[in-house]
């Protein structure tokens, strides 16, 4: 028999409207799950057993009165960028550890509105910069497939916990891949919206820019699900997309890929790619001919810098956002010794505060932004970001939606990369396009690659505002997939010995 | 900073980057500025690739979908009560944020 923990949120949803389970035991299930499975992952930061089940009980009661808006008392997971009024928020940052917010953030409050229990706040690198987690000042989350592997990041905590089935549901944030490559990672299912979608307001910013929450699942329409949760304008974020999105769970339920143009990006494959990996999608790729979409290559040529052009716009905005961090009104103090005053107490505080790729970051950024090199660096950057985004609509005027591999290796393992920035930077190389251009991006797994049995990924990319074709091409290459493998990818993670 | 001697190459220094880390208000110590310098100059050679493509005739892009001025309706609004907007405080006095000393004391 199936373990309550197991089910999908789909389930879950269901057993709830059939009065089968109540949310409250959904969520203990959940809760006893975390406390077994995750001291050896270290998914969560904080876990809020109270404050969730407190909320179970008030959806129970909402149901027991008629209601039954979607996923009402589905427990989930929320990374540790989104405030969360009452719960610590620390970013994973030793400068905002023990900080608890006042107010929530948008998304929190409309997963609050929704009746959805928030079972605590997941691990991240710090300030969402980086791709394993392992910049997390509160030590690495372990990828439930190989615990001496990192489960992507920054949000490798809502990965890891959805693929462990410590959680049925998680939220997590994406301003390179921070979603899409964790799930790749993970074998999971995650979408970085259109930027805008989803509103930023509460969501502390790396770079405002492009930043983007989105939803992180087992399957596509469990994402769908939380995507219409999620997503709607909101006046608190100014960069906030006025406009009343059609249903996602609609476009997961009758898409169709027979008929569909489909253009395989030339510059996102080949050399550096993992062969693991490249065989996984070159067989997605014929699932989906097979299916009848008609695939053709395309070429986005200025794809290649925008890796460079990323690396400067984000270290700008980020060295920017994070002046904040300047210990006068919340957060770390540092008291140094000799002379205290507001400048020496700014500069101990974020030296103690900030791990390396944190101050990496802001030095590069304040680098890009200063004078005599701005125009060359971070105006030119800005520059390419208008060519990236002109390939876009130009290779969607050919194709409704494109397709790549979601990052260029499986997981690795600790310490691989922690000591050479450019080579931890190149994971993100397939998924940072998206986010310069604005456009949405969905990632699931594509298979297990052959040289070490590990999860790989599936890039589904669509035009801006076309967030449902992402869920009507996923869906039905999902089951695809599923015919094509014997089953969910998900269905070979190990158990991780706890109550099985 | 060093010699600009080209619009797309420049390298940085300890110096370059123990001035930058002053700039950004982090107090670095040598071995960090030992282990970061190097990195950092790596990854400024890297980024340069920029300035190989987009010449003058391209604009710059700043935000993706090209919004600009979104206002709100200018109306008081309920906000955060004086307590709860100081609950993160390092320190308060009289219900304010207390800081340390922005300027030297006169002579």
């Amino acid at each position: 028999m199936t373990d309550m923990w197991q089910l999908s949120a789909l389930e879950l949803d269901a057993a709830l409207q059939a009065g089968e389970v109540s949310s409250v035991e959904a969520t203990k299930a959940a809760l006893d799950r975390i406390d077994g499975v995750d001291s050896a992952l270290h998914a969560f930061l904080h876990v809020d057993a109270e404050g969730a089940l407190d909320a179970a009980a008030d959806a129970d009661k909402r149901r027991s009165t008629g209601e039954s808006t979607p996923l009402l008392g589905v427990p989930i997971a929320v990374k540790d960028v989104l405030a969360t009024r009452g719960l610590p928020t620390t970013c994973g940052s030793r400068i905002l550890q023990d900080w608890v917010p006042p107010y929530d953030a948008t998304v929190v409050a409309k997963l609050k509105l929704a009746g959805m229990p928030i079972l605590g706040k997941t691990n991240m690198d710090e300030f969402a910069m980086g791709s394993s987690t392992e910049h997390s000042a509160y030590g690495p989350t372990r990828n439930p497939w190989d615990l001496d592997r990192i489960p992507g990041g920054s949000g490798g905590g809502s990965a890891a916990a959805v693929a462990a089935h410590e959680a049925p549901l998680a939220i997590g944030t994406d301003t390179g891949g921070s979603v899409r490559q964790p799930s790749a990672v993970t074998g999971t299912v995650g979408v970085k919206p259109t930027y805008g979608g989803v509103s930023r307001y509460g969501l502390i910013a790396l770079a405002s820019s492009l930043d983007q929450a989105g939803p992180v699942a087992r399957t596509v329409l469990d994402a769908a699900l939380l995507h219409d949760v999620i997503a709607g304008h909101d006046p608190m974020d100014s960069t906030s997309v006025d406009t009343v999105w059609p249903s996602m769970a609609e476009a997961a339920r009758n898409g169709s890929v027979g008929g569909l143009r489909i253009g395989v990006v030339k510059q996102l494959g080949g050399e550096g790619y993992q062969p693991g990996v490249r065989a996984r999608f070159d067989d997605a790729v014929k699932l989906l001919v097979s299916a009848g979409a008609d695939v053709v290559e395309v070429s986005c040529p200025h794809f290649e810098y925008a890796l460079a052009a990323y690396y400067l716009i984000l270290p700008s905005e980020a060295s920017s956002n994070l002046a904040k961090f300047d210990a006068m009104r919340y957060g770390l103090r540092v008291l140094p010794e000799g002379g205290v005053n507001a400048e020496t107490v700014m500069a101990a505080t974020r030296e103690a505060g900030f791990g390396d790729e944190v101050k990496r970051r802001i030095i590069l950024g304040t680098f890009a932004l200063s004078s005599g090199y701005y125009d060359a660096y971070y105006g030119q950057a800005q520059k390419v970001r208008t060519l990236i985004c002109r390939d876009f609509a130009a290779a969607f005027e050919d194709c409704h939606v494109l397709i790549s591999p979601t990052a260029p290796t499986t997981a690795f393992k600790f310490g691989d990369k922690l000591d050479d920035p450019l080579a931890m930077y190149l994971n993100d190389i397939a998924t940072i396009p998206a986010n310069l251009a604005g456009t949405p991006g969905l990632s699931l797994p594509s298979g297990l690659a052959d040289e070490d049995s590990l999860p790989a990924g599936i890039q589904i990319l669509a035009p801006a505002m076309q967030d449902a074709r992402l869920y009507a091409t996923a869906a039905p290459l999902e089951s695809l997939l599923h015919d094509h493998l014997g089953g969910p990818v998900l269905d070979a993670v190990p158990a991780l010995g706890a109550s099985a | 900073m060093a010699e600009h001697t080209s619009s797309t190459s420049a390298s940085l220094t300890l110096d370059d980057v123990a001035r930058l880390a002053r700039l950004a208000r982090i107090d670095l110590t040598d071995a960090e500025l030992d282990h970061l310098a190097p990195q950092l100059a790596v990854i400024v050679e890297a980024v340069a690739a920029v300035g190989e493509v987009a010449a003058d005739d391209v604009p710059p892009t700043a935000h993706p979908l090209g919004f600009r001025n979104v206002t709100r309706a200018d109306v008081v609004r309920p906000s955060l009560a004086p307590q709860e907007a100081l609950t993160g405080a390092p320190a308060v006095e009289q219900q304010r944020f207390s800081v340390p000393r922005i300027l030297e004391e006169e002579a």
